[in-house]
């Protein structure tokens, strides 16, 4: 995560306040639901490290503001999965993963904040075999960085489309005080 | 972003204690791995791996084998048994044959003691020491360690004795190593003749009674006696051995606590072990064995990472 300071010394520019975050989250909370019901065939699963933010804020508006109980979520690690081993400058270090369900005839919920190439969700499919074979598998992704994509990934449940270039990164910032959460748009310096 | 200090493993002793955490760590998330329904990741789907053993092994090859293939490693198996070894070629040509078919690692089990170290001087592969004669065996050591770690929840500040023969035992130096690395008190213990000369230089005890050492430890890690690697008699019989150093169920009933038995296999059961012992719930014998896989694949894994694309 950038700290603010770094933020700072970047040109960048905020594509999403807190407000808009929360409105976001509460309609693919709804979407969620309309879907899948009382989700009791749906394991919500959020790919680490940064899914995990989304998943933990769409899963408490469901279990209290929709009174759904007994959600099945998992979080799942790709780094073992990634096809850029041995192809980056930094080694690759990987995050827990904690799914105590098996997947076999479940609808899968994957979900992750930005969706920029698609190869992390590549990777996340591939992984996702080693748990069993779901009924279907959907993707959720609180941004959507239009026109990037490397592979033939598309999400089904999005929070924002977003054209950015190349040297422009999206950034998603959580705070335990929910009303300061923020999406920039940061302008890489170099 | 963490990486180990080492190109090669070819023991403990090149080790900071950074890297055995790194390890343990990245252990941690492939013994998650080997639990799942598939237990098989593809991060190494383009690395060749050969495993060369110059000197009987089960265990280990069989480990190692594993942990490569869970990674999705090609590998490939020589054992000197059936190999030109025994037709007179010597071990870099045999290493350099082998190299020319494109194999980026090496994971080597040597009679000789150095025989890992020689060949990471000559040939252009990562290697990984399965055991060099009676010189040193750090995989075992990360594995044993990193029982301790998931038994007791940490190593440091534990007390582990290391019981027999230690003398031909490169179990027992690698042990040493990390255990000292990762600030454990050492003590070893078993018949005089089996106890290297100067080895309170590697700044640990000797304690000739086996009821005093158990009652100090927390966790006593059995050796087997290696007779294969006995030119001499070092001790009378097998029977008064199993007297004065077989741990058995009577020896561990007095002790006012409960210990960890590991014992790095194989087993000879009735002479340093008794079965009781080995099949007890003190006995962690057999989760060694899985996370020599898990451990296996930590270290293949950091060091394949080092090796750049071309």
């Amino acid at each position: 995560m950038f700290s603010k300071e770094v933020i700072d010394s970047m040109s960048n520019k905020i594509l999403l306040g807190s407000k808009e975050i929360d409105i976001i989250l509460h309609r693919l909370s709804c979407q969620l639901i309309e879907n899948h019901g009382d989700f009791s065939n749906t394991v919500l699963i959020g790919i680490q490290p940064r899914g995990i933010a989304v998943l933990t804020r769409l899963q408490t508006i469901l279990e209290n503001e929709n009174k759904l109980t007994n959600l099945a979520v998992g979080r799942l690690d790709i780094t073992f999965y990634r096809d850029d081993f041995r192809r980056r400058e930094e080694p690759l270090q990987a995050n827990t993963t904690s799914i105590d369900i098996i997947l076999e005839n479940k609808r899968v919920v994957l979900i992750d904040d930005v969706l920029f190439t698609g190869r992390s969700i590549r990777a996340a499919l591939t992984a996702i075999e080693s748990y069993g074979r779901p009924s279907d598998i959907e993707l959720l992704v609180l941004i959507d960085r239009r026109f990037s994509r490397n592979l033939p990934i598309q999400p089904t449940y999005l929070g924002k489309q977003v054209d950015a270039v190349n040297n422009e990164r999206v950034q998603v910032e959580w705070h335990k005080d929910n009303s300061k959460n923020t999406i920039y748009l940061i302008q890489k310096n170099n | 972003m963490k990486q180990l200090s080492v190109p090669h493993l070819l023991g403990i002793k090149n080790l900071k204690r950074e890297d055995l955490e790194l390890i343990y760590e990245t252990a941690d998330h492939f013994k998650e791995v080997i639990n799942r329904p598939i237990k098989k990741v593809p991060s190494l789907r383009d690395i060749t791996i050969a495993n060369l053993f110059f000197e009987n092994s089960t265990r280990t090859k069989l480990s190692f084998e594993l942990a490569e293939k869970r990674l999705s490693a090609d590998v490939i198996n020589f054992s000197a048994s059936q190999s030109s070894v025994k037709k007179g070629e010597t071990l870099i040509d045999t290493v350099n044959n082998i190299l020319s078919m494109k194999v980026d690692m090496i994971v080597m089990r040597h009679p000789n003691v150095g025989a890992a170290k020689f060949l990471s001087q000559h040939v252009d592969a990562r290697i990984i020491n399965a055991g060099d004669g009676t010189h040193e065996h750090p995989t075992q050591a990360i594995l044993d360690t990193y029982s301790i770690r998931e038994a007791l929840g940490n190593v440091t500040g534990k007390n582990v004795v290391i019981i027999g023969d230690v003398l031909h035992s490169r179990v027992a130096l690698s042990n040493i190593y990390a255990l000292k690395l990762l600030g454990a008190k050492v003590k070893v213990c078993g018949p005089p003749s089996l106890i290297p000369k100067h080895i309170t230089s590697l700044g640990i005890e000797v304690e000739y009674n086996l009821e005093k050492a158990l009652q100090w430890c927390d966790v006593a890690n059995i050796l087997r006696v290696q007779h294969e690697r006995m030119d001499v008699k070092y001790f009378p019989s097998t029977r008064e051995y199993t007297q004065l150093f077989g741990v058995n169920m009577h020896l561990l009933s007095k002790l006012d606590k409960k210990i960890v038995i590991m014992h790095p296999g194989p087993i000879n059961r009735g002479v340093e072990i008794t079965s009781d012992v080995a099949d007890s719930e003190h006995s962690i014998i057999l989760n060694q064995v899985e996370n020599g896989v898990a451990t296996r694949m930590a270290i293949v894994y950091l060091l394949a990472q080092q090796i750049k694309r071309e």
